[in-house]
């Protein structure tokens, strides 16, 4: 869980452009939109296609998207039980 | 002729990689024939910093956003209420740099990023979320910047008393190509004020 959340934070940044953001600058648990790292509704586009192009998972439910772009934790934990129900 | 009661008060070239603002040379990349994505960000960590939203720009909103920031340093608009400030702009290619490598994304995953730049005026609502702009708006697409036309567009609004200043010019981007010509509007003087003419507009632009 741990590489996997370090990666996440990597692969946000470059995908989102984020060129003053280093990986140790996001908390695993800091919102990502709003007051946390305030990314805006194209980047939850972005992180739409991230979790597609990276993970190979797409998001069934779009009411799920809140939920699962809270933080790093929260992506982290649900590409895991997606793999899972992958294998 | 000169215009009454509307002013040229700043202005901002970017071409060829090097600035000139007031027409006075400012800025000059170090390394020549930089990379287009380089130099501008030579811009804005020179001009600016601390505005993460420029690096999600495509290169036409980068060159315009710098070209504003860049006019407007020791031009404060903040004596205008948002409405009174507008942005008219003009450029050759439009967006098509930026269309030509959303189209490449979307062979596979379309690129949301991208896509909400595949417009040419979008550069102005960049400009205009920076500055607090919420007045007369417009972008032209022309195969040449037809300066009494951009500039008179902008005295006629100054004129009507729709805005009391703008930001109007030329951006111009396609791959390395570059150009923006940006001058800054009034109906009062301060800086270079120089009383507006067509023929004025010319002269700062050469």
């Amino acid at each position: 869980m741990e590489k996997l959340m370090q990666d996440l934070k990597v692969q946000i940044i470059q995908q989102l452009n984020l060129q003053e953001v280093k990986p140790e600058d996001i908390g695993n648990d800091q919102p990502l939109f709003k007051e946390g790292l305030g990314l805006d509704s194209i980047d939850a586009l972005e992180l739409i296609v991230l979790l597609q192009q990276f993970h190979n998972i797409r998001i069934a439910k779009p009411e799920d998207g809140p939920n699962v772009f809270y933080s790093i934790r929260t992506m982290a934990e649900y590409i895991t039980a997606e793999k899972a129900k992958q294998a | 002729m000169s215009q009454q009661g509307i002013y040229i008060n700043a202005t901002c070239i970017i071409r060829h990689q090097s600035v000139d603002k007031n027409r006075q040379p400012v800025y000059a990349h170090e390394v020549p024939q930089a990379d287009l994505q380089d130099f501008l960000r030579g811009l804005y960590d020179r001009f600016s910093g601390q505005y993460p939203k420029f690096h999600k720009m495509d290169l036409l909103s980068k060159l315009g956003w710098a070209a504003t920031e860049i006019l407007l340093q020791d031009m404060p608009m903040d004596q205008y209420a948002p409405e009174d400030t507008g942005v008219i702009l003009a450029n050759a290619s439009s967006s098509l740099d930026t269309d030509e490598k959303y189209f490449d994304t979307v062979q596979e995953i379309a690129s949301p990023a991208l896509f909400v730049y595949t417009l040419p005026n979008i550069v102005i609502g960049e400009i205009s979320i920076r500055h607090k702009f919420k007045g007369e708006n417009a972008f032209f697409v022309a195969e040449q910047f037809d300066i009494p036309f951009v500039t008179g567009y902008a005295a006629q609004l100054l004129e009507s008393g729709a805005v009391k200043a703008v930001v109007c010019g030329w951006v111009e981007q396609y791959h390395a190509s570059h150009e923006a010509a940006f001058y800054l509007m009034e109906t009062a003087p301060r800086g270079m004020a120089l009383p507006f003419s067509a023929e004025t507009a010319e002269k700062l632009y050469r």
